[in-house]
This record gives C-alpha cells, sequence and structure tokens, in this order.
C-alpha cells in the first residue's frame, strides 16, 4: 500500500511539472498585451512601454517562468497585473465561494444519485426503474445553466425567496451566504446527480448478475443484505471514479453557473482575467486548478485500493 | 409549517432590504473597475464607480456635458490664452482629513504629465509648461501653447486631485474629495461607497450607495426584476426594454453616450486607399437598417466623427445617404465591378458582432465579400488597432470630443491628411468659441467628405431605474454614474 501512494505521488509530481510548462506556452502564445488592454486607446506607445516595465513583462518569457514556479515553490503565486492585488489572496478569497459550492453541489448531487440509483437497480425493468431513468436521461439533457435561468425565474422573479445572485460575504453570516448559495448549488447538482444515478444503476445492475451475488443469496442473505455488504461495495469502482471528475468539473467548471448567479468564484476570476489578459491569475489559478484535479484524482486512486484490495499490488 | 416558515423569513429578509433601500442605493454595473485609480488606466468602470462621487478635478462635467467649476471655484485665464490661474475652494478636505490646497493640484498635474507616468490619456496634459502654488488657494498653470479645450481636459476622470499623501495605496484604498467616501470593495461582486459627512459642497442624499457588478446580460435581466439592484446603468439587452417600460415598477432613461460607432477602415490598405471604394461602403450601409436590427431601434445616425448632442455637430448623413446602386457604379469606376473580399474584425460588444452581420448582408449586396472573425478585446487591440492587421472593423469610441484622432496618421485607421492636421492644430489653438465652432463644423465636413471611415451611429445608453429614484443622468457625457444628487422621492 505504500509503495503503491508514492509511486502515486511522484506521478503526481510528474505531472504538475509538465502542467506548468504546458500553461504558461499556451499563454505566451495567446495574442494580447495586458498593459495595452489597462490603458485603452488613446493610450501613447511610450505610457504603455513604461506599465510594461512596472508589471515585470519586459523579462525574457524564460526568467519570467522560472519566477513564477519558484514563486510558486514558496506560496507566492505573484500580483495581479489588473489587480494589483497578490494572487494568492484573490485566489484565496475566490476559493471560498468555489469551494464551498463544488462540496454542496456535490453532496446533494451524491445523496440525490445514491438511493435512486440503488432503487433503480434493485427493480430493474419495473416502473419504478423506468419512470427513474426517464428523468435522470432528462436531468442529463438539461443544460444547468437553462435550468438555473428557470430557478431564477420561478424563485428569485416571481416568488421573491431568493435573491437572483450575488454574494454577500462569509462576514453576513452563515445563513445570508448559503441562501445565496441554495440554488447555483441545485442548479450545479441535478445534471451531476442524474448522471451519477445512472453510473450507479449500471454498475450495479452488472454486479447483481456476478456469480458471488448468487453465493452471497445462497448462503442465506436477504437481497437487501446482499446489496449493502457485497454489490455496492463493487459497484464503486466506477462510481468514485464519476465522483472524483465531477468534483474537479465542479469546482473548475461552475463558470457558467456563476456568471448566470453572477457569483465572484474561480471561474468568473479566471473569465474575468483571460479577458484582460492578467496572465498571471490565469496561469496560477488553471495550476491550481490542475494542483486539486491531480489530487482528487490522487486520492481516488487511494480509495479505489482501499475498496478493492487487488488494486494495491503493483502489476 | 416549514413552507410558512421559509416565507416569512424570506418576507423578512425582503424587508430588510426594502428599509435599506430608502437610503441607499444598489447600483448594477457590467464589468467591475481593474483598480480604483482613474488616473492610471483607461478603464470606463473605474470612472463609473469614481468619477464625481468619490474623485473631483478641477473642473467638472454637467449633465449635459457642459464644464462647471469643481475644486477650482473659479479661474482666469491670461489675454494670450497661456496662463490659467485657479482659484480653489477654501475648506475642501480629503477623506482622510488632510487639506485639499495648491500643492495637491501640483502634484497631481505634475504626476500625470511626468515621464514615467502611466495616465492612458496622458495627451490631455501634453501641453502643460509648468504647474504652481501660488498660495495655499491658488494654483497657476502655464501652457507652452493656447489650448481652447483645456477645461474641459480637466474635467476628465484622468484629471482628478490626488493626494501625496494617499497615493501609494490608490488602486485599493482610493481616497478623494468627493460627497462620497469609498468604504469596501468584496472584490468580483461589489464596491461600496458611504456618505461623506464633511463634504464641501451639498452633501448627498444617499447614505450609502453599492456597486453590484453583472456582466451576463441575463442576469442583469434577472437582479433587475426581482429589484436586487435599484438601477442598471448602461443595461446590456436592448431587447427586454419594452418590458421594463411596460411595468409600472420600473422606468427605462434612454440618452446619448459620447460613442460614436464607426465602421473604421484601414485607409493604408487596398483597395480602401481609393476614395471610391470608401464612398462606395459609405453607401452601401443602411445605418436605420442596422440601428433596428442590431440595437433594437436605439441610436441615432450619423454622418461624421461627432456626437448629435453636441451643439457644434453638422448633420452630414446626406453625404453617405443609403444608395447601393451608386456604391456598385462607386466601386465599377474604381475598377472593382466584380467587387473585392476584404476582412470584417469584431470585438466583442453586441453592436459589434450584431451590427458586423447586418453590415456583411448589406456589403455583399454591392459586391463586397467579407470575411468576419469575432475577436476577444485583448486580441482586437493586438490585431487591429496595434497590428493595423484589418481591412474593415466596428468599433464604438468612447471618449468625449475625440475627432482629434483624425489628426493621428499612425492611428489604426491610419488616414493620413495634413489639412486635417493643421486645422486641429488650429482648433487647439483656438480661444475664441466662435471661431472654434467653426473650424469643428470644418473637421466634421472634412473628414466626411473624405469618407475616412463607415459612419453608423451614436451609441444610445439605456438605464432601468426602479421607480421612485431621481437625478440618475440619462445622457453619458462621460462615463460616469454620478450619483451625488441623486435621491428616493418616496
Amino acid at each position: 500500500m505504500l509503495r503503491f501512494a508514492i509511486l502515486r505521488l511522484v506521478s503526481l509530481g510528474l505531472s504538475l511539472v509538465v502542467a506548468s510548462i504546458v500553461i504558461f506556452t499556451l499563454i505566451e502564445i495567446i495574442p494580447g498585451d495586458p498593459a495595452a488592454f489597462m490603458l485603452g486607446l488613446n493610450a501613447q506607445a511610450d505610457t504603455i512601454a513604461v506599465l510594461r516595465a512596472e508589471l515585470g513583462l519586459d523579462a525574457s518569457p524564460l526568467e519570467r517562468y522560472f519566477g513564477w514556479v519558484t514563486g510558486m515553490l514558496t506560496g507566492d503565486f505573484g500580483t495581479s497585473y489588473t489587480y494589483r492585488t497578490p494572487v494568492s489572496e484573490m485566489i484565496g478569497e475566490r476559493l471560498w465561494i468555489s469551494l464551498p459550492l463544488a462540496l454542496i453541489a456535490l453532496g446533494l448531487s451524491t445523496l440525490i444519485a445514491f438511493p435512486v440509483g440503488i432503487l433503480a437497480a434493485s427493480r430493474r425493468g419495473s416502473l419504478v426503474d423506468t419512470v427513474v431513468m426517464g428523468f435522470t436521461q432528462l436531468g442529463v439533457a438539461i443544460p444547468n445553466f437553462w435550468f438555473a435561468m428557470l430557478m431564477v425565474l420561478v424563485f428569485s422573479i416571481n416568488l421573491r425567496w431568493f435573491s437572483a445572485g450575488g454574494f454577500p460575504g462569509w462576514d453576513e453570516g452563515l445563513f445570508a451566504c448559503l441562501k445565496a448559495l441554495t440554488l447555483p448549488a441545485i442548479s450545479l447538482a441535478l445534471p451531476q446527480a442524474s448522471i451519477l444515478a445512472r453510473v450507479m444503476r449500471s454498475a450495479l445492475v452488472d454486479t447483481l448478475d456476478e456469480d458471488f451475488m448468487r453465493t452471497a443469496r445462497a448462503k442465506g442473505l436477504t437481497r437487501k443484505q446482499a446489496i449493502r455488504h457485497h454489490a455496492l461495495r463493487n459497484a464503486m469502482i466506477p462510481v468514485l471514479t464519476i465522483i472524483g471528475l465531477q468534483f474537479s468539473f465542479l469546482l473548475a467548471g461552475a463558470i457558467i453557473i456563476e456568471n448566470v448567479f453572477f457569483l465572484p468564484g474561480l471561474g468568473r476570476l479566471i473569465f474575468q482575467a483571460i479577458s484582460q489578459r492578467d496572465l498571471i491569475v490565469v496561469e496560477s489559478v488553471v495550476m491550481l486548478l490542475v494542483f486539486a484535479v491531480i489530487l482528487v484524482n490522487f486520492a481516488v486512486d487511494i480509495t479505489y485500493a482501499l475498496v478493492d484490495p487487488r488494486l494495491r499490488r503493483p502489476s | 409549517m416549514k413552507f410558512k416558515l421559509l416565507t416569512s423569513v424570506a418576507a423578512l429578509a425582503l424587508s430588510a432590504i426594502a428599509a435599506k433601500a430608502e437610503t441607499g442605493l444598489i447600483v448594477g454595473i457590467q464589468l467591475e473597475p481593474p483598480h480604483l485609480d482613474p488616473t492610471s488606466a483607461a478603464a470606463g468602470a473605474i470612472d463609473q464607480v469614481l468619477y464625481s462621487n468619490v474623485f473631483e478635478g478641477l473642473t467638472r462635467f454637467g449633465p449635459d456635458g457642459s464644464i462647471n467649476p469643481g475644486l477650482a471655484e473659479s479661474w482666469e485665464i491670461s489675454e494670450d490664452g497661456l496662463t490659467y490661474t485657479f482659484n480653489l475652494r477654501d475648506g475642501v478636505n480629503f477623506h482622510d482629513g488632510t487639506d485639499m490646497d495648491s500643492s495637491d493640484v501640483v502634484f497631481s498635474l505634475d504626476r500625470a504629465r511626468a515621464e514615467d507616468s502611466a495616465n492612458a490619456q496622458k495627451a490631455l496634459f501634453a501641453g502643460i509648461e509648468s504647474v504652481e502654488a501660488v498660495d495655499p488657494l491658488t494654483a497657476r498653470v502655464t501652457l507652452s501653447a493656447a489650448n481652447g479645450g483645456f477645461l474641459f481636459n480637466l474635467a476628465w476622470g484622468d484629471a482628478v486631485i490626488v493626494a501625496p499623501e494617499s497615493i501609494d495605496d490608490i488602486k485599493t484604498l482610493p481616497i478623494g474629495t468627493g460627497a462620497f467616501e469609498f468604504s469596501n470593495w468584496v472584490q468580483g461582486d461589489q464596491i461600496e461607497l458611504a456618505r461623506n459627512e464633511a463634504y464641501w459642497g451639498t452633501p448627498a442624499n444617499l447614505e450609502t450607495a453599492t456597486f453590484k457588478f453583472i456582466s451576463d446580460p441575463t442576469a442583469a435581466f434577472a437582479a433587475m426584476m426581482a429589484e436586487d439592484v435599484d438601477v442598471f446603468y448602461s443595461y446590456p439587452a436592448p431587447e427586454n426594454l419594452p418590458q421594463f417600460e411596460a411595468d409600472p415598477r420600473f422606468e427605462v432613461l434612454v440618452g446619448s453616450s459620447e460613442g460614436e460607432t464607426i465602421l473604421s477602415t484601414n485607409n493604408k490598405m487596398e483597395p480602401f486607399t481609393d476614395i471610391r471604394v470608401r464612398e462606395a461602403v459609405a453607401h452601401a450601409i443602411d445605418r436605420q437598417a442596422i440601428i433596428d436590427g442590431a440595437m433594437f431601434g436605439l441610436g441615432t445616425p450619423i454622418g461624421t466623427h461627432f456626437a448629435p448632442h453636441n451643439p457644434d455637430y453638422v448633420d452630414l448623413t446626406r453625404n453617405s445617404q443609403y444608395d447601393p446602386e451608386l456604391a456598385k457604379a462607386l466601386l465599377a469606376e474604381a475598377g472593382y465591378a466584380d467587387g473585392f473580399t476584404t476582412t470584417l474584425k469584431l470585438p466583442p460588444p453586441s453592436y459589434a458582432r450584431r451590427g458586423g452581420e447586418i453590415i456583411a448582408s448589406q456589403l455583399r449586396a454591392v459586391g463586397i465579400e467579407t470575411e468576419i472573425s469575432n475577436l476577444e478585446w485583448a486580441q482586437w487591440l493586438e490585431e487591429v488597432f496595434r497590428g493595423k492587421d484589418f481591412g474593415l472593423t466596428i468599433v464604438s469610441h468612447t471618449e468625449s470630443f475625440d475627432i482629434g484622432i483624425y489628426a493621428r496618421p499612425d492611428y489604426y485607421f491610419q488616414y493620413d491628411n495634413a489639412d486635417f492636421q493643421q486645422l486641429m492644430e488650429d482648433l487647439t489653438a483656438e480661444t475664441d468659441p466662435e471661431t472654434r465652432s467653426a473650424l469643428i463644423a470644418q473637421a466634421q465636413t472634412i473628414i466626411s467628405n473624405d469618407y475616412v471611415n463607415g459612419y453608423l451611429f451614436q451609441l444610445a445608453i439605456a438605464t432601468v431605474v426602479k421607480a421612485g429614484v431621481e437625478g440618475i443622468w440619462a445622457d453619458a457625457p462621460t462615463q460616469a454614474v454620478d450619483l451625488t444628487s441623486v435621491r428616493w422621492t418616496n
């Protein structure tokens, strides 16, 4: 198990190095100069040059790459070109919205998907199964931003239960913040729950056909007991994979939902930063997301091994 | 029971918002300022939040674009037009309690025109030779040449008076002299201002003002409809306006902005080097169809690069009347009877993206094929504005009184006319209002007759306001949301 974890850690480190090179190169290639963007249509060439020097953009790409990487290793993500505040601070603030949002959405999605998937699988072919699968099909098909707009229309504009968007800040209290995150979390969670429920169902259906299930029933377990003790654990691998993917997606991919609800999260930060060519912010946020994805995958890998002892032995 | 509890909680929350609304105002704007220093960036959002609310200049724009006294109570201009003596108001304090006096004026203007200045409108200060403090309440500015637009230049957000004590932190903690002081910035979400109780002039009616950043047009609609915001300045989706007009809860203010929207033409690129080709393009365009199709009817047709609401405006739209047959004839005369193909590069705003599709089809009708490419702003600045790699593009020039760009041969549309350049020099040196008007009219006519660019329309600005809010400017002589005299009537 330890060797497995160490091997995984080494590949994690390598992935990070490769990712940093790819991100930096890609962003270097995009046309657009942050200084020119900030100074607008009437700026004189010498003013732009002054600003470029001030931002440190006149250094060579290699110098800037190493400056960026060594900075990150010491926890210094640099200073935003446009906002002139430390990038780590900006990320910190945004993370306090994106992370709870992703966690709530993931929690909701799992809470809905597990019972629904198990129910559908254990009554395969019945009316319940057909209805549930019909709904999840719908859930997968509906784009989450459209669903979000629909919820705003109903709950914000007509019923006035929730504001149409925005985030009050954690100083305003837990209730106000959770309230602001409710509609966005639901709109993010429902499509994910549908996907997860379908995966749960099909994984469970597959295991239910396995020989060991028949054995379990033969040795006297009830259907429920057999599902709980034997089928679920074996069906977990694909489900865990999807949950891992979903978490990374929710963290980085909430960008459209953040726009619909004008939430100042990581997605919107990166969106703004790209259009303003605030390259250092783009680089650092993307790097952070890569790190999060790799870390989640690492955690998922470790959990696989916990769930399925066969995976602990390197082939 | 649970439902009842939830609704009562919601009702409580709503009444809390309603109670807050009577002394405070929440203004929705599309873009967030990158930072809070109006003197070192071009971003319009900075002025929208801070101009006149937090920062003031020696002069200031009125709602109709007139130039009014600001921190300078009055001024004397020498006979030769070279020396401006400003009499500053007495008893003006910055929000940190320090005095505003002539040394701050010297500091601000010297900083803006310095060699290493990062002022986006450095050209405004180019003619200043020296700035001196005569006594604490008198500042004297000496120009190297007379400049009839100098008081106008000083009214810009880029020319506001800042203090040396607070300059280091200005980007996150702006300290000005205005009727509101900065109180909080929740990055990505909102900026809060609070009334300056020690204001030198008429104090603001509002106790607090909050600017909320909502970039998505659909979200802007929802926020307004749900009454999360009281005002949406420069509302981004003209297609929703009839719905707000029909709703008694709201009022729609439609005004004129300083944005001349033009089909910018690369005057140094074949075949646009030929004036007949440019004239053909001008006659191929049906302005009203573009205004109706792309802007839902909002916008005033223009025939030159000048704002129609300005008293010196000359209506030259007849010069470039919609006449596709004439356009074809001109193209044939120029040797392009079979038409030609060019590029049409479009920045993100809807006037460009929607207008671009309509213009492309109008041009196709006379034989000009366009290859449309949609660019982000940063790309547009790089490729079109700096690289001059374009045939046609659509952009709204939003700076006030910017006809002077036609005197810059290296400007991206590359119009090089010595007569026009001379005319602009004469205009700058001229201080007599009547002669100035005549010169301005002449300038408008020259660029219209030269068909430098396709002149489309003056960008309208629509602001949605909750009933009961009074004093919001309908027109936008500068990119400001001046809240100093805004109040609730109920």
